[in-house]
């Protein structure tokens, strides 16, 4: 048995986390050939690397199959449902930092609030006949984000990829995605609502709290926590 | 803890009696059309309720409640003036609390009638005490209809009852848009450019999307309207803080709210309703004299209400969801009757919740 840790399998989320680690002594790497999504660990014994796909650490981390993952706060906190119970928060690692927020056209000058969305949506229902569409792929986070706020006459549709272009398309009124420098969002023609921000996020490293340890493992892991603190 | 069979049997029994008082016996499908239900409450239920699909008939929702279904029936093929009982299971999500039943039985009893809303309300509301006499459990009641009688008779704009009158199943939003109206919190800071500006649109910024360039114009004239109208007065908006925190036994209730009335003459026929409802619980054997009445009762919960409203608690069981709700519900009636109405009232029970509170008071 060896202590499962979960890193981003490709891009700059799988570099930077290398390097974060690579910081602090402990040297990860692809074995192999850059296709294979199998690792090797470097500088501390008792670690196994797992390269996964960035959405499904947080389920891996839920169902206990790895001990440790590096994932962002917006995809733990929206697809595990009582996240706290499931994983701790271990370290925020400074980058892939991201806000998920709500945008609408820059030519709605009337909206710059929760509140003017809201009165936006009842007048949209009305003259549409439809509920005002916003588009997504973080539907529990802005539904409980909009219960919250207690924004009514809105629908959330699914985008799973180039949400900024649905408003230009005509398939939504509005988005709910993820920005860094927001220069997307302009490109499209969007801002962003004055108190529309819904959560911070960056990438983190998470300790499942479901996940078996076993004596050995637990003697790596406090070793490991104190290497990166 | 009760199994399956005990719960169903419990079930099959409070069913019968509802029979017994009249009710017919009806059984609407567990797959209901999840149009209906998103086209009522939106985003909401999505959070509720189990949602499926196929290729053919498109989303389906595992039914939250019988009341759609029933009313539904009602509207297409019902009778006047009609009783139904009913029998089986519901599925909520839970999302927050594991220890809540996502999958649990409702029994239940709904009052189509239009002679006679008192004596419907003090029906249902009777029958259902009756099905659980004996069990520890607190009853509370409210009257959302009250409340709308208040909002709908404000010295205020159509828009500004409008806006309220949207949110009034949203405390928060509700108390926010009251405190606009009444002037006591100001519109975020570049409101008042926008609504200077000669010609607000040229922002430089290209219209896109579904919602157009006149629409955008209607709202920023609506604000500027909204901006010369007067606040709601101090005596109106004392009078409705005044009335959502009453909370009181039934007649001392009525009488506080008589002397709301004098602000807001505008929920005396809410209160005559009220006082005729209390006369016909008292015929029918209820205690009033110890029954609890909270204006703000049913506000956050129960969106398709819009009058009478009940639940029954289980005493010292804050981590029990209500044994038994109910209410009135004229307006989704006419919301699902295309073009009819009727008014009608209902409740269910929940025999699973009845059996864990028989078993922890042995």
């Amino acid at each position: 048995m060896s202590l499962k840790l979960g890193v981003p399998s490709k891009g700059r989320l799988m570099d930077k986390t290398f390097s974060w680690f690579e910081k602090r002594g402990i040297t990860l790497s692809r074995s192999g050939s850059d296709r294979e999504y199998a690792g090797k660990v470097e500088g501390i014994d008792g670690v196994s690397l797992i390269l996964l796909s960035a959405g499904e650490i947080p389920r891996e981390l839920a169902a206990g199959r790895i001990n440790l993952g590096v994932t962002g706060i917006d995809l733990v906190q929206e697809k595990l449902p009582r996240w706290e119970q499931q994983v701790e928060e271990i370290a925020q690692l400074g980058f892939g930092k991201a806000d998920l927020i709500i945008a609408t056209p820059a030519c709605w000058v009337d909206v710059d609030t929760l509140d003017d969305l809201d009165a936006a949506a009842a007048a949209f229902r009305k003259t549409h006949g439809h509920r005002l569409r916003i588009a997504t792929k973080y539907h529990r986070l802005v539904r409980e984000f909009l219960a919250n706020a207690g924004v009514a006459d809105y629908t959330l549709v699914d985008s799973q990829g180039a949400t900024e272009g649905t408003v230009m398309n005509e398939t939504a009124e509005a988005i709910a995605d993820i920005t860094s420098t927001g220069e997307t969002l302009r490109a499209n023609h969007l801002k962003i609502l004055s108190d529309g921000l819904i959560l911070q996020s960056q990438a983190t490293l998470w300790r499942s709290r479901v996940a078996k340890c076993s004596p050995e493992d637990k003697a790596v892991l406090a070793a490991l926590l104190d290497r990166l603190s | 803890m009760a199994n399956r069979s005990q719960i169903q049997a419990r079930a099959a029994m409070m069913r019968v009696r509802f029979e017994a008082a009249g009710a017919q016996i009806v059984d609407p499908p567990l797959l209901q059309p999840a149009d209906t239900l998103l086209d009522l409450y939106g985003e909401d239920i999505r959070a509720r309720a189990y949602v499926t699909s196929d290729a053919l008939r498109g989303e389906q929702m595992l039914r939250p409640d019988f009341t759609l279904p029933v009313v539904q029936m009602h509207m297409s093929e019902g009778a006047e003036p009609a009783r139904y009982t009913y029998s089986g299971e519901v599925f909520r999500r839970q999302e927050h609390d594991p220890d809540r039943a996502n999958e649990y039985i409702q029994v239940g009893y709904e009052v189509f009638d239009r002679v006679d809303p008192a004596g419907a309300d003090a029906e249902v509301f009777s029958l259902i005490a009756l099905q659980l006499r004996g069990l520890p459990l607190r009853a509370a009641t409210g009257d959302i209809g009250i409340l709308i009688a208040a909002v709908a008779g404000l010295q205020t704009t159509e828009r500004r009852k409008a806006a309220l009158m949207r949110h009034l199943w949203r405390p928060r939003r509700f108390r926010h848009l009251l405190d606009r109206f009444a002037g006591r919190a100001a519109g975020p800071e570049t409101r008042d450019a926008l609504l200077n500006a000669a010609d607000p649109l040229a922002v430089g910024a290209p219209m896109i999307g579904k919602r157009r360039a006149a629409e955008i114009e209607a709202r920023i004239e609506a604000l500027r309207e909204d901006r010369e109208t007067a606040p709601i007065s101090d005596s109106e908006l004392a009078g409705l803080e005044t009335l959502l925190n009453v909370r009181e036994t039934m007649p001392f209730a009525l009488e506080q709210l008589r002397d709301v009335a004098v602000d807001l003459p505008q929920i005396t026929p809410a209160l005559d309703r009220l006082e005729a409802r209390i006369a016909a619980l008292q015929a029918r054997g209820v205690d009033v004299e110890r029954l609890d009445f909270e204006a703000s009762y049913g506000r956050t919960s129960m969106e398709y209400y819009d009058g009478f409203v009940f639940g029954f608690y289980a005493e010292g069981r804050p981590d029990l969801p209500p044994v038994a709700t109910g209410g009135r519900y004229d307006a989704l009636t006419r919301q699902l009757g295309g073009g009819a109405e009727i008014p009608a009232v209902g409740g269910v029970i929940r025999p699973d919740l009845m059996l864990s509170v028989e078993e922890a008071g042995q």
